[in-house]
């Protein structure tokens, strides 16, 4: 567990990816395979099912601390973070023994879920007392399922064909999907040779690079990406990425978040039996009510989340899979064969299956760059987030390969609000106010209307931080309002009307794009002003 | 309290004496805790302050200032009230000041921290009625480690760079934190170079006569010259200057009571964070309070209103000492000393300013 709260300072304190490479590479040189394999888990972003409810843990930590419970809440404030609060506010420890990883976690920690709550109390407070504060930081970051740290999934595959000596895209296929972290199958993941595919396992994602939409030449497209002939173009849906999977009479749907998604959506599985077996879909599910009629995402979300789906439901939100790739054919990796090619065989497959719920996207036809551009403004009618251009000769690539597809998505919605609460945040924003709420007008009423917390760089953050503090009108716990005096101008993706929302409408996505300082508060947009930016405005009462 | 002491807008001010303490702007007469600029405000034109302070406070303050220096414990009257200075532990000549009058014992700590400091005399308890304190870290997140710890994993960094060809850029504030740095240092690893508001405190430290390893001016060396294996101390403004690119491969660390959070330390982007502060920790400022056992705390600085909350309920008088004319609010110090002219985010780049010209004018 040392060696592996050390690797977790390693790459916490560096922002360099070679340190942090070489810090990973050397743990796993000298870790056994066992903890290799939690240590792959938990970088990946897997967590333990929670252990133990977070209300006792900050409970017992006062306690431990020997200070009342808002006291740890203004401390968890300041902090940003509750594992690192649950560490530092209880006196440090003295190390008893240095148990391995694999250890802790199967024997000390999953243990913890099934204990009755004075058995749990005796454990942690047993960790407390074993633990110094690096430790116990990581320990508390497993327990709370919290455990993040400046890596990507995608450096922890790096680093793993690194000291396998196996080439990352293997590795990066191999870790797709659940799997038990185990010795063995750490020991399967740095193999040499070829394996058989584990039925259920979904391929890694191809991911799309923004095109910047300010360049666009006519004859280079957007971003000045290339000729039109090179590129086919595709809505580009705002759905639940992924990917279906047919082999061995069974059905696999999975997200891009490498979630099984079963039983959500009974609909593409029940499709999904008249596929052939070795067939592998790449897709988006929508909700539609059938050809182009695409419902937009607020219909979807609905049907996110619910483990069971109500026949209602089924009803109001019927799914489709729109398919716009095929990965594997008649039991073959088709992956490196030719956007064309793969494009060729999923229209014929899918016309042979020919299900309802299951389509191929339509190719959008264009002549000119400036046509597409024309299309591309109808984004919003169509319920799509804009274009993908997918170029007709490359291969389907692992994660975001430059040049391969783009999207090219429609300007977002902006408005000019004025900030009114504010937040202390969390990570590397800890301690100071990063966290706004912004309003707008409704007659000489300023209606909160949205929460954002990026978009502005450090220098400004810092001075905001400074305003709050000395501009304060009132604390709600850690919330502070603020004299509206601040305008920012927001972007955001959709918008939807909302019962739960005190304005009466929910955007989507909201982020700062900058500092209006040129406005005054009397200046910002009012509510009606972003009513009417709803797709099928009509008057709101 | 009120007849004694009140809050203007130039700082707290004794009414009996007619003097203030650690004012804000310039006043006839200051009586200053300690050299650090948010406490000894340039341009008054008389400064009281302790013996062991006065190199610093010389060093700082206009000479044509009238200075008088008092040792520890001797006591002077002005205008009726008995005014003494006790050791506050926080850097050399740093002052906690007892004022007496008619009776009542009023104690304003300044900047303390208890436990030993080899290059400034240890924080004592003062039995009064009145104590004012600062509560910079009020927070039960913040419990120092043993300064011992702090400085081996310090050292060990050094011996690490110095194995890895590379040199160490430590960074603490002018005066206090960087020769404290100093002393804890193990100079048999390597050479130990400062950066000039540095060079010139370690001088006044040394003229007070505190012992603190040999250390040699960075703007001094000149021509080509192999930093590998150094240990530079500098003042934190130069963090992502020009100024850096001399010493070639380098390491960067600070040492602040901030680093204790890991937000805190990634915000800041230098290599290495040390957890070491000269102001009391949670643990520390419950054990002085306790201690001084006062009738009534007053808390200046930080998280005021927390401690009062917290010390109320443990059935103390405790109140928040709203200090008026201080341009920044509650908790908004994200340096130990965020006015001193050390101050991270305002880098001394820019501009005319150079680190460079700052350093070759000490």
């Amino acid at each position: 567990m040392i060696r592996f709260a050390a690797l977790f300072d390693a790459i916490d304190r560096t922002t360099k990816t070679n340190e942090k490479l070489t810090a990973l590479v050397n743990y796993f040189r000298e870790a056994d395979h066992a903890d290799a394999a939690w240590a792959t888990y938990f970088l990946c972003g897997s967590k333990l099912k929670q252990l133990v409810p977070t209300k006792l843990l900050r409970a017992w930590a006062a306690q431990e601390a020997d200070i009342p419970p808002w006291l740890f809440e203004e401390s968890y404030h300041t902090v940003g973070d509750l594992a690192e609060t649950l560490t530092l506010t209880v006196p440090p420890g003295n190390l008893a023994s240095d148990e391995s990883l694999s250890t802790w976690v199967e024997q000390r920690l999953i243990p913890l879920r099934g204990m009755a709550e004075a058995e749990q109390h005796q454990v942690v407070v047993a960790i407390w007392n074993e633990t110094p504060l690096e430790m116990r930081l990581v320990i508390l970051k497993l327990i709370t399922g919290a455990f993040r740290v400046g890596v990507s999934k995608s450096m922890v595959t790096r680093a793993v064909a690194e000291y396998a000596g196996v080439s990352s895209d293997v590795i990066s296929h191999r870790l797709m999907g659940t799997w038990k972290p185990t010795a063995e199958f750490f020991e399967k993941l740095i193999s040499k040779e070829v394996q058989d595919t584990i039925s259920s396992q979904p391929f890694p994602f191809c991911l799309a690079h923004p095109v910047d939409p300010a360049l666009f030449d006519p004859e280079l497209g957007p971003g000045g990406i290339g000729k039109i002939s090179d590129f086919a173009a595709e809505w580009k849906w705002d759905g639940i990425r992924g990917q279906v999977i047919r082999r061995d009479q069974q059905v696999f749907v999975w997200s891009r978040g490498e979630e099984l998604m079963e039983n959500r959506w009974p609909e593409i599985e029940s499709a999904a039996q008249l596929l052939p077996d070795g067939t592998v879909l790449d897709g988006e599910i929508l909700a539609s009510l059938g050809e182009n009629q695409v419902l937009p995402f607020a219909q979807l979300q609905k049907r996110i989340g619910r483990k069971v789906v109500s026949n209602k439901l089924l009803k109001e939100v019927p799914v489709i899979f729109q398919a716009f790739d095929l990965l594997q054919d008649a039991g073959q990796d088709i992956r490196t064969l030719q956007f064309s090619e793969r494009r060729r065989r999923l229209e014929n497959l899918l016309s042979t299956v020919n299900h309802p719920n299951f389509c191929v996207t339509q190719l959008i036809p264009g002549n000119s760059w400036d046509e597409w551009s024309k299309v591309r403004g109808q984004s919003r009618a169509m319920n799509a987030e804009g274009l993908m251009l997918k170029r007709w000769n490359a291969a389907y690539e692992v994660g975001r390969v430059r040049g391969v597809w783009w999207k090219w998505k429609v300007s977002p919605y902006t408005i000019d609000a004025v900030l009114i609460y504010a937040q202390k945040g969390h990570g590397k924003r800890s301690g100071l106010y990063t966290d706004y709420t912004f309003a707008l007008w409704d007659g000489d009423r300023l209606v909160p209307f949205a929460k954002a917390y990026s978009g502005l760089d450090d220098r400004e953050i810092k001075k905001i931080d400074r305003f709050v503090r000395q501009n304060t009108k009132e604390a709600f716990g850690p919330v502070r309002s603020v004299a509206p005096a601040l305008v920012m101008e927001l972007a955001f993706e959709g918008l939807q009307i909302s019962s739960r929302h005190k304005s009466g409408i929910a955007t989507r996505f909201p982020r700062i794009v900058r500092w209006r300082h040129d406005k005054k508060p009397e200046d910002a947009n009012t509510l009606n002003e972003l009513m009417g930016l709803l797709p099928d405005s009509e008057p709101q009462g | 309290m009120k007849d004694v002491l009140e809050s203007t807008s130039r700082g707290l001010y004794c009414v009996p004496g007619d003097f203030y303490i650690d004012p804000c702007l310039p006043v006839n007469r200051a009586v200053v805790t300690h050299a650090h600029s948010d406490h000894a405000r340039w341009g008054c034109k008389r400064y009281l302050a302790a013996k062991p302070c006065e190199q610093l406070l010389r060093m700082r303050m206009s000479p044509d200032a009238e200075f008088r220096f008092l040792p520890y414990g001797e006591t002077i009257t002005i205008g009726g009230v008995q005014i003494s200075f006790y050791p506050a532990g926080h850097i050399l000549g740093s002052a906690q000041i007892r004022l007496e009058y008619q009776g009542l014992v009023i104690l304003i700590t300044g900047d303390y921290k208890l436990g030993y400091d080899s290059t400034c005399d240890s924080w004592q308890p003062m039995r009064c009625h009145h104590m004012i304190s600062e509560s910079t870290f009020g927070l039960p997140i913040y419990r120092w480690p043993s300064q011992q710890v702090v400085f081996e994993s310090i050292n060990q960094w050094w011996r690490d760079c110095r194995e890895q060809g590379k040199c160490c850029v430590l960074y603490g504030y002018a005066i206090g934190k960087s020769q404290r740095l100093l002393a804890g240092l193990d100079p048999t690893i390597g050479t130990i170079y400062c950066h000039g508001a540095v060079q010139k405190g370690n001088e006044a430290y040394r003229r007070t006569g505190i012992h603190l390893p040999e250390t040699t001016y960075v703007g001094s060396v000149t021509g080509k010259h192999d930093w590998k294996g150094a240990m530079v101390v500098a003042v934190p403004s130069v963090h992502g200057t020009p100024w850096l690119k001399k010493f070639g491969r380098y390491s960067t660390a600070m040492a602040s009571g901030w680093m204790a959070v890991r937000g805190a330390r990634r915000r800041r982007s230098v290599d290495r964070g040390y957890v070491l502060s000269d102001h009391v920790d949670w643990p520390s400022l419950m054990t002085a309070i306790h201690e001084c056992n006062p009738e009534t705390v007053w808390l200046t600085h930080g998280f005021t209103a927390t401690v009062a909350r917290y010390l109320v309920e443990q059935g103390r008088d405790a109140r928040v000492l709203d200090l008026l004319g201080r341009d920044l609010g509650e908790e908004d110090k994200d340096e130990e000393e965020s006015s001193d002219e050390d101050f991270i985010d305002e880098p001394i780049g820019q501009g005319n300013e150079s680190p460079e010209i700052e350093a070759t004018t000490s």
